[in-house]
């Protein structure tokens, strides 16, 4: 029996991309079942999504980039998937780069795969301060971790079952990528990157101000810090 | 000091006085407004028992009693808004987890009723 395998897109408004990013990853990986969690957007994002041959969980109000991405993983779980492949709604990634990411997923073993930015162009196209605020946290990962991630806030990542189980439990609600990461490794669970292709978006502008930035570092920070604290007590009983 | 403490009398006494109301017409519940209840009657039994309110600050280092009456009430006011950040997390936890639940089982309905139309204009 072949594997049932979901690309999963969140999506917060996004009805000017959502129906390229559907289309291309159809024509790319046709075997693929779509799934947008749409978080309560206030256009028309479902009405394209469905058109354009996705299934779409609409929740009934805005829970933020966590929250939705658990509900499709919890439905992904419900529903029996095998493998499940996210990617953003916005168009940066490439669908292209789907197939690389479920073969590493099937044949490395490994719970979760990355899409990396990093690893085949070494700025990934990102702003400056953006790329500052990565090598942070890669070196805050690194001895978490215990190997270092170039990428560990990419929305480009695909899991198998047993980290689909975890996820369907256990998922950090804000910020969820780095923290996701954490609660893997609390699990013993093991990671892989993979290089991706990263594009401009499609349509709209991104939300990140310098006051977000530092809010966002500060909530990760102490997410991690969480996730540690519970990995030490899970392993001194 | 006495004038301090008539005060604080006053404030805790019209405090008391809002919490029972608003427990009245229903605007605060029963488990919601304890913890506000006790607060406010550890600041109105301090304010009209100077006896107790000078041990109790010796007790904590703080020898002039307005200031040990200041903090009293500072330290007691962030227990219960320490305990209300709790309960707004568990019911944002709650909340997150039915919404996820509500999104998934309209998601269920509409896959039934799209088998059912299907399953309809097939015959």
């Amino acid at each position: 029996m072949s594997d049932r395998i979901l690309l999963l897109i969140p999506a917060f408004n996004e009805e000017e991309s959502i129906g390229h990013v559907i289309v291309e990853a159809r024509q790319i990986v046709p075997e693929l079942d779509i799934l947008v969690t749409n978080d309560c957007s206030t256009d028309s994002t479902a009405m394209v999504a469905r058109r354009a041959g996705a299934q779409v969980l609409t929740v009934p109000h805005h829970l933020g980039l966590g929250g939705v991405l658990q509900a499709g993983y919890r439905l992904a779980y419900e529903l029996g998937y095998d493998y499940v492949v996210r990617i953003d709604g916005d168009g940066q990634m490439d669908p292209r780069d789907i197939p690389t990411l479920l073969s590493t997923l099937r044949t490395s073993g490994c719970e979760m795969v990355i899409g990396s930015r990093y690893l085949a162009n070494d700025d990934g196209h990102t702003s400056p301060v953006r790329g500052l605020g990565i090598r942070f946290f890669r070196a805050i990962l690194r001895p978490i971790l215990g190997k270092p991630v170039m990428d560990p806030t990419s929305g480009f990542v695909g899991v198998n079952r047993r980290a689909l189980e975890v996820f369907s439990n256990s998922f950090p609600l804000e910020y969820p990528e780095i923290e996701a990461l954490v609660v893997l490794r609390r699990r013993a669970f093991h990671f892989l990157e993979v290089p991706c292709r990263i594009r401009p978006r499609r349509a709209g502008r991104s939300t990140i101000t310098p006051m977000k930035s530092v809010y966002y570092i500060v909530h990760v920070l102490l997410g991690v810090l969480v996730n540690i604290l519970k990995f030490e007590r899970h392993r001194w009983r | 000091m006495e004038r301090l403490l008539t005060v604080s009398l006053v404030l805790s006494g019209c405090l008391i006085v809002a919490i029972l109301y608003s427990l009245r017409r229903a605007h605060i519940r029963v488990e919601y407004s304890l913890s506000w209840l006790a607060a406010a009657i550890v600041v109105f039994v301090l304010s009209l028992w100077d006896a107790g309110l000078v041990t109790l600050g010796r007790f904590i280092g703080i020898a002039y009693p307005p200031a040990a009456l200041a903090s009293i009430t500072i330290c007691v006011f962030v227990v219960v808004l320490y305990r209300l950040s709790m309960i707004v997390s568990d019911l944002k936890d709650n909340n997150v987890a039915l919404a996820q639940k509500v999104a998934a089982l309209e998601f269920h309905l509409h896959r039934l009723e799209d088998g059912r139309e299907a399953a309809t204009s097939r015959r």
